[in-house]
């Protein structure tokens, strides 16, 4: 109880002292936060991957269209459950920093591959009746101010012309790290602009999603669909979800690698604000706790005490600076361009490594303080001066 | 009866490989309820024999018993414990704790005890009231003159009821009045509570309090 007191009474004899060093941590940890929330995002789509998925697309690149015809075939491989096909479709909605994924799904399987995209009944089944029809995520509809029956105009950049899509349904994410805003519409719609207009393009899908019963099928059922299809004018490339989104994040690895060491890199910093900190108050206090030994106290107590009080000041720094970082992650989401980042925010893991650190960082300060107060003896510590 | 009993004690501190002796071959004892007075010049080594006897520092030679126990057997922590219970502990800067009222610096003792906080609370305010600063409990240091904390630091030292009182120089930051003050408290405390008190002291009137009083020259008692 008194070490208590006197960790509390401690902690504010420099008033101003442990105000700067707190409001240090406090900016320290909202930057953790914020380049921690920074880094997570963009690992989203890798974190929100399905075990049971699988992407197949052209061996040369992504950008290369796939024929129709590879999905039967796919489907007939042992362990496949499902297959289901997508297009990028780019496009423009009122200006370019509006940006949102548009893509042409197969409207018949590609709600049942991605089960945490709900849509309610009635409205997939409006969706599949209306052929210019789309379904979009529950974020663009807070974001564009769309209701069910709404036109959505687009103007086509990989697909030129005047697109017009009818909202028919609204899509709600069943997890958090789903991304709520996509826009998806019937790739028939796509394909019977492209008979007319273009016909060489037509018949032509972006990727295959594949839906495997077993995950550990996966490297399997990855060779046997690009075997079959070795040689051919698109070879194609199998891999898992998660492979295939590691790999959209892989050109920005260096940028994110070096993110995440510089907001350890903070973590380091703070640890070196508040040592100095409680070098300076344990050296202060020398003769104090010279005192103290002589009444009686030991080394636990002594411990316990600067220990005590680096942890407080760390803790309420800490907790300044995570409440900081939520206001902080929002607005800085609010500065970037619409769209960048599908979800943009704090994440419980985040939270659990700030907190961590700053345990880790009120016990890495206290630890020189507590060697040089415990190895100090009474008689050096009472003629210590101030 | 002999509370105190020192015998062959010497201490030497070391500078790089330079051995500097301090004390030399000492040996007497201090009775029961006596006020010893220990005088000598600066660096004669009063206080290194004071600390030595609150078991606050240790002999390079020799034995000290203190009620019974060889405090030089001692490990630091059953030292600490021991100190806890036997010893009162009055400096010369008196070493209060600046952030506690002096209330809080006199309960400080008692919390190393098993005493409840109503005991604890009983005790402090005894103490306090023995010291005449029953008025000034919830004064910080700041707020005390220099004879208040003095007062307030041996209000500390008796609070655990010790079976000696060591006092470093108790007069030496003192003016006059201030110290006469103490000196009659320290007094006192050894008549009317009975309480063993050894004194380190260079002013003469405050050794002229002592019952018994010994000088250590250059390290040897003279």
């Amino acid at each position: 109880m008194i070490i208590l007191k006197l960790i509390l009474k401690n902690a504010l004899r420099h008033k101003l002292r442990t105000a700067l060093t707190m409001l240090g941590i406090a900016v320290a940890v909202s930057a953790f936060g914020l380049l921690q929330t920074v880094v997570q995002m963009w690992y989203l789509g890798v974190e929100a991957s399905a075990a049971n998925r699988l992407i197949a697309r052209h061996s040369v690149s992504f950008i290369f269209p796939l024929p129709l015809a590879y999905r039967d075939r796919i489907a007939k491989i042992p362990g496949v459950e499902n297959v289901t096909y997508a297009n990028w479709f780019g496009g423009v909605y009122i200006d370019k920093k509006q940006f949102f994924a548009r893509m042409a799904i197969d409207n018949e399987t590609f709600f049942d591959v991605y089960p945490e995209l709900v849509v309610p009944k009635d409205q997939l089944e409006s969706f599949n009746r209306e052929r210019n029809a789309c379904i979009i995520g529950e974020d663009l509809v807070k974001r564009y101010n769309l209701k069910l029956g709404d036109i959505v105009p687009i103007d086509g950049d990989i697909y030129p012309g005047k697109w017009e899509f009818v909202v028919r349904g609204i899509y709600r994410p069943r997890d958090k790290m789903t991304d709520p805003s996509n826009m998806f519409f019937h790739w028939k719609y796509l394909d019977e602009q492209l008979k007319a207009d273009w016909p060489e393009r037509a018949g032509a899908i972006g990727w295959y999603v594949i839906w495997i019963s077993n995950p550990s099928d996966a490297p399997r059922v990855s060779e046997q669909v690009d075997q079959l299809f070795a040689n051919s004018s698109a070879e194609t490339k199998t891999e898992t979800e998660r492979s295939f989104q590691q790999g959209f994040i892989a050109s920005a690895g260096a940028i994110l690698t070096a993110m995440n060491f510089i907001s350890f890199v903070i973590i380091g910093i703070i640890m070196l604000v508040l040592g100095n900190t409680m070098i300076m108050a344990a050296r202060e206090r020398t003769r104090e706790f010279a005192v103290m030994k002589t009444l009686g106290f030991k080394t636990g107590h002594l411990i316990g005490l600067i220990g005590g009080e680096s942890l407080i000041i760390s803790a309420i720094g800490s907790a300044i600076g995570l409440a900081l970082t939520f206001p902080i992650t929002e607005g800085f989401a609010t500065v970037l361009p619409k769209g960048w980042f599908p979800i943009f925010h704090v994440q419980t893991t985040t939270l659990i490594l700030a907190c961590a650190a700053a345990l880790l960082v009120g016990l890495a300060a206290s630890l020189f303080p507590i060697q040089r107060a415990v190895k100090t003896r009474i008689v050096d510590g009472l003629r210590q001066l101030g | 009866m002999a509370i105190i009993s020192i015998a062959g004690v010497s201490k030497s501190y070391w500078r790089d490989s330079l051995e500097i002796p301090v004390l030399r071959n000492i040996t007497f004892a201090i009775a029961e309820g006596e006020f010893f007075g220990l005088m000598g010049p600066s660096g004669s080594g009063k206080t290194t024999l004071l600390n030595l006897i609150a078991g606050i520092d240790r002999p390079s030679d020799g034995t000290i018993t203190v009620a019974g126990t060889d405090v030089t057997a001692l490990s630091e922590s059953m030292l600490a414990r021991w100190r806890a219970t036997n010893i009162g502990f009055v400096f010369q800067f008196y070493n209060l704790m600046p952030v506690l009222t002096a209330f809080e610096n006199v309960e400080l003792p008692l919390f190393l005890t098993k005493l409840s906080k109503n005991e604890r609370k009983e005790r402090a305010e005894f103490a306090l009231e023995v010291v005449g600063l029953g008025d000034r409990i919830h004064h910080y240091p700041k707020q005390l003159s220099g004879g208040q904390e003095q007062r307030v630091a041996i209000a500390r030292a008796i609070v655990a009821d010790p079976t000696l009182l060591v006092a470093d120089e108790p007069t030496g930051d003192l003016d006059k009045v201030s110290a006469e003050e103490i000196l009659k408290l320290l007094e006192r405390l050894n008549t009317e509570f009975k309480k063993t008190i050894v004194m380190v002291t260079h002013d003469p009137r405050a050794a002229d309090k002592a019952h018994v009083v010994k000088h250590l020259d250059k390290g040897e008692l003279s």
